[in-house]
């Protein structure tokens, strides 16, 4: 970002016109959007060269006020790259849930939310502990449909277990 | 192109306008008014879009729209020059950086004296390369009306030039 867009992003959060702040980072499992509103991180997504889409995406459901600000997410990259470095298990973040739609559905991200670190569960635990325990299909397609979106692949996967196993190594 | 009637204007995410256009509007604004105010106008610009953004009924013309808003910001600061004529304008000009300005300042100058239609027109139609029908959108007048504003705009620069 040149000169002229930072005092542009500085200028339109003075002005409370930042509706959705994002910006992109570098991960070990991918670059990764992060997107914030007032409220709170609103999304996590593994870009996959798909970020016009994404950011359509967000203009579309949350507000077309969508700009670059990296500042405004300053602790959501640190808290991940302590993360990914191995060094947190657990994360201290105001979350904004609005691109959650149906009380079940964010039920069942709440209990895979507190999974702890380290440790898996079926999607019929996190059924049962979402107060259904039939609706292993319907949690099935919550976290596919979750908003951090679990299109990472197979890789990312295994590397999330791994690290959080204490098996991955960081290069 | 046939105007959709869909309910709920489709706009894109604002940092994609600036991710295209703010190159070029910042070089309409400053041929217009000049590198130094030109870095304010541009902000004023952006700010006032960004401010608007949500409640824009039409997104057909998203760049006309944004030449639109620098048009008038840029009138401001010629508003503003009017009303307290500083000496600033008696200085010789030093031609730096802006494109166009580097290469012929007596022409850009002359541009600049225009009556405030035509100079915008002309700027559009070259320092920003709008079509007759895109500067029309961005001044609220009709396409034939932006055509003989850029060529009365020229007439003029000619004239001044051949008795210059």
């Amino acid at each position: 970002m040149d000169e002229r867009m930072k005092e542009f992003a500085r200028r339109a959060r003075a002005e409370g016109l930042v509706d959705v702040a994002y910006t992109e980072t570098d991960s070990p499992v991918g670059r990764l959007l992060l997107a914030a509103t007032r409220r709170g991180l609103v999304r996590v997504a593994f870009e996959r060269d798909r970020l016009d889409q994404l950011l359509e995406d967000l203009a579309e459901r949350l507000s077309p006020r969508v700009l670059e600000a990296p500042a405004e997410l300053d602790d959501v990259r640190r808290e991940l790259d302590e993360y990914f470095e191995g060094r947190r298990h657990e994360f201290d973040l105001p979350l904004d849930w609005s691109l959650t739609t149906g009380e079940f559905r964010r039920r069942i991200l709440e209990r895979t939310a507190r999974i702890p670190y380290g440790e898996t569960a079926s999607y019929r635990d996190v059924a049962t502990a979402a107060g259904n325990e039939r609706a292993v299909r319907a949690a099935g397609t919550a976290l596919g449909a979750n908003p951090s979106g679990y299109g990472g692949g197979l890789e990312a996967k295994r590397f999330l277990l791994d690290l959080e196993s204490g098996r991955a190594r960081v290069a | 192109m046939p105007t959709s009637r869909s309910t709920g204007v489709k706009l894109p995410p604002f940092q994609l306008l600036l991710d295209r256009h703010s190159g070029e509007l910042f070089r309409f604004l400053a041929a217009s008014v000049g590198p130094v105010d030109a870095e304010d106008a541009f902000q004023e610009t952006f700010l006032s879009a960004l401010r608007a953004y949500p409640k824009l009924r039409d997104a057909s013309n998203l760049r006309a729209w944004l030449f639109q808003i620098a048009h008038r910001k840029a009138l401001d600061v010629h508003r503003g020059r009017a009303r307290r004529p500083i000496p600033v304008e008696e200085l010789p000009e030093v031609a730096t950086g802006v494109d166009g300005g580097e290469r012929e300042p007596q022409l850009w100058r002359a541009v600049r004296r225009l009556p405030d239609k035509q100079r915008t027109a002309v700027f559009l139609r070259f320092a920003a390369d709008l079509d007759y029908a895109q500067i029309g959108a961005a001044l609220d007048c009709s396409e034939p009306a932006a055509r003989q504003n850029v060529r009365a705009g020229l007439a003029t620069i000619r004239k001044g030039w051949a008795h210059g």
